[in-house]
């Protein structure tokens, strides 16, 4: 890959439609062996807590579903952004292909967190910040993913959800320092960027290599997604019916 | 300008505006996204009178006295200002333990104390193995009885 690499090139649907089939065996199979590896870790290897004893093992789960459900939004309204200045059509299939699996994660985030909060802090569920503005972010998904199905014209319904997902962005900081900006039930992080992690160092790896695994699985999941949405938006085009003929 | 200029740029006006409202709306609602009051703020009249309200704060160390029913708890939440006395019937949760952050929701009682009707216990963000939490107390005992050690 030269420096001069046509990026262009990889935003029409016929050159990225076989690219992306080739690249989705090798993220899948990424995804299982650091899933296995990172459960493993963290179920097996990881040391108990010294307050919270096993139950703490969930964050192994519930942490990088919540970071996941926070990146793929961003990454979402970025694409849906794109899609909407330079108008290029393989952008909004992008969007439409993240919304799913982020959805998937906010709602496994908010899912595993009941089922830790019942335990520990003696309830399923509480509206503070934290938790109501991840609630507001699978509101947002879901949004998103109805209003694009409402609309037939493919045009007007990739401007409309594009718009809303850009809108819907700002929710995405708010999550993220909800904890220090207000009083919250929910704890505050313990991965920082300015002041270091206050958790142990395998505990921390574990959650690590859970977190690649979930970037491997939604890359995986959101190409295998996006060459579908390419096959229908693109179904009248002749790569289309070469693609089907040779049944790749 | 391009068109696609344009569009680029009226997006990135939309999310800066968005983003102030979003900012002057929420410091508008500053108090009623908080979760809790802290002692302090009860003592400073904050929290609203005869209606239920959430109280956060550290459970005292030395403070937690068990009824003899087996599920009346007094105990006493600080924020290392203030104090304030609370009481509570029913079942704790695991957390729950003096030195630990909890989150009672209930009301203010005749004599300042407050009644709750339900505790929740609010963790911190330490993770660390059981020896690594026993050697971090002895340290600190270690220092506490060292004379001149300053506290």
């Amino acid at each position: 890959m030269g420096l001069n690499l046509n990026w262009f090139k990889y935003s029409s649907p016929a050159t990225f439609y076989p690219l992306a089939g080739k690249m989705i065996p090798y993220f899948a199979g990424l995804a299982v062996v650091l899933t296995v590896i990172g459960l493993y870790l963290g179920f097996f290897v990881a040391p108990t807590d010294f307050k919270q004893g096993e139950g703490y093992r969930i964050i192994f789960i519930h942490v990088p579903a919540a970071w996941m459900s926070m990146l793929i939004y961003v990454v979402m309204a970025v694409y849906a952004g794109v899609g909407l200045v330079f108008n290029t059509r393989l952008s909004s299939l992008m969007a439409y292909a993240l919304a799913p699996t982020g959805a998937m994660f906010t709602f496994l985030a908010l899912w595993t967190g009941a089922l830790w909060g019942k335990p520990m802090w003696g309830t399923w569920w509480v509206w503070d910040a934290r938790l109501t503005s991840e609630l507001i972010l699978l509101f947002l998904y879901i949004g998103f993913m109805s209003l694009r199905a409402a609309i037939d014209d493919p045009r007007r319904a990739a401007r409309a959800s594009g718009l809303l997902a850009i809108v819907g962005v700002i929710n995405v900081p708010i999550i993220y320092k909800s904890v220090e900006w207000w009083n919250t039930l929910h704890q505050g992080a313990t991965v920082t960027i300015s002041s270091g992690t206050s958790m142990e160092s395998t505990m921390l790896t574990a959650m690590a290599v859970m977190v690649f695994a979930f970037w491997m699985y939604t890359i995986a999941v959101v190409l295998v997604r996006v060459r579908c949405e390419m096959l229908e938006a693109e179904q009248h085009t002749d790569w289309v019916a070469d693609a089907v003929r040779e049944g790749k | 300008m391009k068109p696609r200029h344009k569009r680029l740029a009226f997006i990135l006006a939309g999310v800066a505006g968005l983003a102030v409202a979003a900012g002057l709306v929420l410091t508008a609602l500053k108090g009623n996204i908080q979760l809790f009051f802290s002692p302090s703020e009860l003592v400073a009249g904050a929290a609203p009178e005869g209606r239920n309200f959430r109280l956060g704060g550290l459970v005292e160390e030395g403070s937690v006295q068990r009824e003899t029913d087996g599920l009346t708890v007094h105990f006493i939440v600080t924020d290392n200002a203030e104090r304030v006395k609370v009481t509570f019937t029913g079942i704790l949760p695991d957390l729950f333990a003096e030195g630990q952050g909890v989150v009672a929701t209930g009301a203010l009682g005749p004599g300042g104390v407050f009644l709750a009707k339900e505790v929740l216990a609010k963790h911190d963000e330490t993770y660390m193995p059981p020896e690594v939490a026993e050697a971090l107390k002895k340290a600190e005992q270690q220092k506490a009885t060292t004379p001149g050690s300053g506290i």
